[in-house]
């Protein structure tokens, strides 16, 4: 076990340290950082200064070192295009992207749920096929477009809801939540529905597959041969066996919805770190490129991780097979 | 085999019609030239004056414009399938990279195992425990700071299928490499290698047309994933330019006119996107179904 712990955490490093190479990499080859710092009209004597002081001088290795330290330290310098600092930029960011997440995921299970039951019970019913068709075209359709046809209709046929930002939010020390204010509750709707479309067929076909094979098992016959009632089967013994792999996969999922959250976040103009990232990629802001993509690095490689650690735990084989 | 030439002869309905639509898109783009009305990218085929203009069946509808015109007065219909074309295009490039690449390194893994399987495969882990749009995003918003005329028309499209490829070759590499390991295993290959044919031959020649099933699968599935994903890129602003767009990129263009009412322009496209993928993706489904064993003995 402690085998596999070493091997396992040696590899999250290692990954994490190429994430940080490409951010470094970036932000050391792409463009001239200096000529982003100074005036205009600054002499070559004192861009060299500059440079100095940066210690872009210095070899790549060393600078490498560095930037390692600072990144540690939690220092990602200073934004390009807003002159403040990226740390700042980020957890200013954060709430609104957390908020979405977390919406969209309570709704995609609150409704992937009961209808994944509902396909698994009654396979060839009206219902299921509805489903099962409505889903198909639910993965066809990128977030964008589901994002535009729920803005035509409810923001600007029907005005009913608001089609973009947060609405008023409320400061609560460093988090500013909009789930306080009305304004900030009818904000969330649509972006929180498109989010969740992608999640929602997911959890759906996941929670039918499950159910269909827990069905199938040998307690799951002898319980009904001992006369239990279906409702009880179905849903105290079937289903609580079959939701345990739709709560990983939504763990694992949380940090996907976050990298997916930025087209969510750009349809509707929702000031999250997806929003943040893609305004960065169309102005070159390095630092904040840079910063975004050892954010979600570090979080994609610590779900990772954590759950390969909780695989082993549970499961004594998959460490034998690792070792 | 033989149950498998039995469920090719009891193709569903819906499978039918989906590729037919799918094929009818595809055709329609690939002719674009010859059967779209107008040519939107000739800049001097339209006129300023026309834009915005609703499509022929609405009230204020011009009869030469069939689903309107965009903000630039480009006819809708014949940037519909122009689009159309670039997005198959950068979609089909895209899984043909991914393929190549990834069968060839999955062959690699698979016949040699060792140290070169351990190095293929990691890489492998790794990049797929990125969602594909971030690294897509990534490699694209890199490519436009590290030289500008990445955003042209002629690099954008290579820049969105290395954008969109390094992600996906993983999938074949992995299906090419499970295959490969076990018709390694089998006399043929032993008696080939007896023979002492060298390791480039056996492999392409005798054990690739063995494992190229499945690739054929994931190519078709990839092939709407991919499609999705440019279009995806286009619409955020790092793929195609709106001088020569792709199906994300009209959307792009669609939904800055949504809030004026201008619906057209976003939803048309959408629209062919959808069907387009949709198509596509019932028939991969299929396909996957029945090259699953699993699933082919429940009929």
């Amino acid at each position: 076990m402690l085998r596999f712990l070493i091997a396992r955490l040696g590899q999250a490093a290692l990954v994490m340290l190429a994430v940080a190479a490409v951010s470094f990499l970036m932000f050391r080859f792409v463009g001239d950082p200096v000529a982003g710092m100074v005036r205009e009209d600054a002499s070559v004597q004192e861009k060299a200064e500059l440079r100095q002081a940066l210690g872009l001088d210095q070899p790549v290795l060393v600078q490498f070192g560095r930037f390692l330290g600072r990144t540690i330290r939690g220092d990602f310098g200073v934004s390009y295009r807003n002159q403040r600092p990226v740390a700042a930029l980020i957890a200013e960011r954060l709430p609104a992207t957390l908020e979405l997440v977390l919406m969209a995921t309570l709704l995609s299970l609150a409704l992937g749920i009961p209808l994944g039951v509902l396909c698994a019970l009654k396979p060839d019913g009206v219902a299921a096929r509805l489903v099962q068709a409505v889903s198909l075209i639910g993965i066809s359709t990128p977030t964008f477009v589901t994002g535009i046809v729920l803005i035509l209709t409810f923001a600007v046929t029907l005005g009913l809801l608001p089609s973009f930002g947060r609405g008023q939010t409320v400061q609560l020390g460093p988090w500013s939540t909009g789930f306080l204010t009305v304004s900030g509750l009818k904000a969330l709707v649509l972006p929180s529905i498109t989010l969740a479309l992608y999640q929602l067929t997911l959890i759906m076909r996941l929670v039918r597959s499950e159910l269909i094979d827990v069905l199938s098992s040998d307690y799951i016959r002898f319980a009904r041969a001992r006369g239990l009632s279906l409702r009880r089967i179905h849903f105290t013994l079937a289903l609580r066996n079959a939701l345990m792999p739709v709560i990983t996969v939504t763990g694992l999922q949380i940090g996907s919805l976050i990298a997916f959250a930025i087209v969510t976040e750009t349809v509707f103009q929702w000031p999250g770190m997806g929003l943040l990232f893609i305004q960065a990629v169309s102005f070159s802001d390095v630092p904040v490129m840079a910063a975004y993509l050892l954010f979600v690095g570090l979080l994609f490689v610590l779900i990772n991780t954590v759950v390969d650690l909780l695989y082993a735990v549970v499961d004594p084989r998959l460490r034998v097979k690792a070792s | 085999m033989a149950s498998l030439s039995r469920s090719l002869r009891r193709v569903p309905l819906s499978v039918w019609l989906a590729g037919l639509l799918a094929l009818a898109i595809i055709a329609a783009a690939a002719l674009s030239p010859l059967i779209a009305p107008f040519n939107p990218t000739d800049l001097t085929s339209f006129n300023l004056m026309d834009a915005e203009l609703p499509p022929r069946f609405s009230a204020e509808g011009d009869p030469r414009f069939l689903l309107g015109t965009d903000n630039q007065g480009r006819d809708l219909l014949s940037a519909m399938l122009y689009g159309a074309r670039v997005s198959i295009l950068i979609g089909g490039g895209a899984v043909a990279i991914a393929a190549v690449v990834g069968v060839m390194l999955g062959l690699l893994a698979g016949y040699f195992g060792g140290w070169v399987d351990a190095v293929i495969m990691r890489i492998g882990d790794i990049i797929l425990s990125f969602p594909t749009i971030l690294l897509a995003l990534l490699v694209a918003g890199v490519a436009r700071m590290l030289f500008p005329a990445a955003s042209s028309a002629e690099w954008a499209p290579i820049i969105l299928v290395g954008a969109i490829a390094i992600h996906e070759w993983v999938q074949y590499a992995r299906t090419v490499r499970a295959a490969t390991m076990v018709e390694s295993a089998r006399d043929y290959v032993r008696a080939v290698k007896v023979i002492g044919l060298p390791s480039r031959q056996i492999m392409l020649r005798h054990i690739l047309p063995n494992v190229m099933g499945p690739v054929l699968v994931i190519a078709t599935i990839n092939l709407a994933a991919a499609v999705l994903t440019e279009a995806t890129l286009s619409f955020l602003g790092v793929g195609m330019p709106p001088t020569y767009p792709s199906l994300g990129t009209l959307i792009r263009i669609g939904n800055e006119f949504v809030f004026s009412g201008v619906w057209w322009i976003a939803l048309f496209p959408a629209l062919l996107l959808v069907l387009l993928v949709l198509g596509v993706n019932i028939v991969g489904d299929w396909l996957r179904d029945l090259f699953n064993p699993k699933l082919r003995g429940r009929g």
